[in-house]
């Protein structure tokens, strides 16, 4: 390394030598510098949204906007002092839809990787991943005549 | 860009690292200003088809009504609820905004200018994408007031439901593509309809899983007709209800930059993104940027017509559709395109 380089790169922290490097489904070139763009967008942008919140509440000391009272403190219910405390039981269903949500992201989460592999490897995959939709199918019918699709 | 700044003396460490916050940079800022100016054509639009003139005081035509919003909003006191969460109150505007201008980091809006040209491009915006209803349940339950916490419950309920179609759509644009680069994707247009359309719409099979995808994004967006997470006459103003000052702005802005990320998927993913309409030589001359700014335009033009017209769902329609409609024909439209595939590309 010749002195002029320092020490310490963001791209030799990571010992990639192209960051731009070539797209593709091309899994010997994937290369973790390919995502160091977006972890320094992801610093960005929560520099940039924590000013936007942070800011304005040092502006307001300084314009004066802020001047908190007990009942501009107090939670919104249509003008009313709450009536009961807001965190309470809620509906089951809503659960019931989490669960199906797991089991169909899960479902599309193994579907990725067989779309693009699935023309290489021939029937026998193709055949394979009907099976599995079919067990899931069968499973969701089962669950939609139990009525956990039902919401009146 | 890493040239330029080689030019100018840099090494080529510290020039890809000026190069690549120049390009962020470059993304983040004009898509803030995006923003602020299609707020104000949303207003614009709604306003003509209720034959109402809409912002027109402030500058030009109204021009700088979201500028004016933007400086009034700022200058508010920022109230945060004695019984809230204090930390998760904060936290759920930044978390919000953070994710929705993250996932353009991979669109690619031109030929090879993309900001991270990684190869699961598509992957990488469904996963990041899904990151925003946790904005939306940590707002409601750190507000600890009713309307907030309903609506947050609703809310996830919705995103999640129609993320599972999304999915299954994008199952079947991967399938076609062979790839889930982005630029590959768009590249895989090319000349799709009879040779000379770009575009994935112009096809059989996909063309009723960009009505699906379509229809999904509005719902997982809470636009108009699905923005029952915000539906005023039942729920104030949704999980914002306890908001002001910037951080309720900030949700405004996460909303409609996920609103244009949305429709910049209808036109990457269906519309050959940044390649003109048909094959034709002339049309090459327009920038590709251009092109895929006009696509995105036009698809904003047909949420904001779909907000003016189509009344509200309710939630058991909302739902139906989701789990009853699009789930199975979505899954339906992997199988067959996928047969299809296998037929024509790998044979019997």
């Amino acid at each position: 390394m010749s002195p002029t380089i320092p020490a310490i790169t963001p791209v030799a922290l990571l010992g990639a030598a192209a960051p731009f490097a070539q797209s593709g489904l091309d899994l010997a070139q994937t290369d973790l510098a390919q995502w160091l763009p977006i972890l320094i967008f992801l610093g960005i942008a929560v520099l940039l949204s924590a000013g936007f919140v942070f800011a304005p509440i040092v502006a307001s000391r300084f314009t004066g906007a802020h001047r908190p009272g007990d009942e501009k403190l107090s939670e919104y219910e249509c003008g009313f002092p709450a009536f009961e405390a807001p965190r309470r039981a809620f509906d089951v269903r809503f659960y019931l839809v989490a669960i199906l949500f797991i089991i169909f992201d899960l479902e599309v989460a193994f579907l990725f990787p067989w779309a693009v592999t699935v023309f290489d490897l021939g029937w026998q995959a193709w055949g394979g991943m009907i099976v599995f939709l079919t067990v899931l199918t069968v499973g969701f019918l089962y669950e939609w005549k139990k009525g956990a699709l039902e919401w009146e | 860009m890493t040239a330029f700044f080689q030019s100018l003396g840099m090494t080529y460490e510290w020039a890809w690292f000026t190069s690549t916050i120049a390009g962020i940079l470059l993304i983040a800022l004009p898509l803030m200003l995006a923003v602020a100016m299609i707020i104000y054509v949303d207003r614009k639009i709604w306003a003509a088809m209720a034959l109402r003139k809409g912002p027109n005081v402030v500058g030009p035509f109204g021009l700088l009504q979201s500028f004016a919003d933007g400086l009034k909003v700022f200058l508010q006191e920022t109230i945060i609820p004695s019984a809230a969460n204090k930390g998760l109150f904060l936290l759920a505007p930044i978390i919000t905004f953070t994710v929705a201008l993250l996932a353009w980091a991979v669109i690619p809006f031109n030929s090879g200018a993309v900001l991270a040209d990684i190869n699961v491009g598509l992957l990488y915006i469904l996963a990041v994408s899904s990151l925003g209803v946790y904005g939306v349940v940590i707002s409601g339950w750190a507000s600890n007031s009713k309307y907030p916490f309903f609506s947050a419950m609703r809310a996830a309920a919705q995103m999640i439901s129609y993320e599972v179609s999304i999915g299954f759509t994008l199952v079947c644009v991967v399938l076609w593509a062979g790839t889930f680069n982005m630029n590959g994707i768009v590249l895989a247009q090319q000349g799709h309809g009879l040779g000379f359309v770009n575009g994935f719409f112009f096809n059989p099979l996909l063309f009723p899983m960009w009505v699906v995808f379509l229809i999904s994004a509005l719902a997982e967006t809470a636009r108009a007709p699905f923005d029952l997470t915000e539906a005023e006459s039942e729920l104030v103003a949704g999980y914002q209800t306890e908001y002001s000052s910037m951080s309720f702005a900030l949700f405004w802005l996460g909303e409609y930059a996920n609103v244009l990320l949305m429709c910049t998927l209808n036109a990457v993913l269906f519309f050959g993104g940044w390649l003109p309409p048909v094959e034709w030589s002339l049309l090459y001359y327009v920038p590709g940027w251009l092109w895929l700014f006009i696509k995105i335009f036009f698809f904003f033009f047909v949420f904001s017509w779909i907000k003016a017209t189509v009344p509200r769902f309710r939630y058991d329609q909302l739902m139906r559709l989701g789990w009853k409609i699009f789930l199975p024909l979505s899954l339906l439209f992997v199988v067959l395109i996928s047969g299809w595939l296998m037929l024509t590309r790998y044979g019997v």
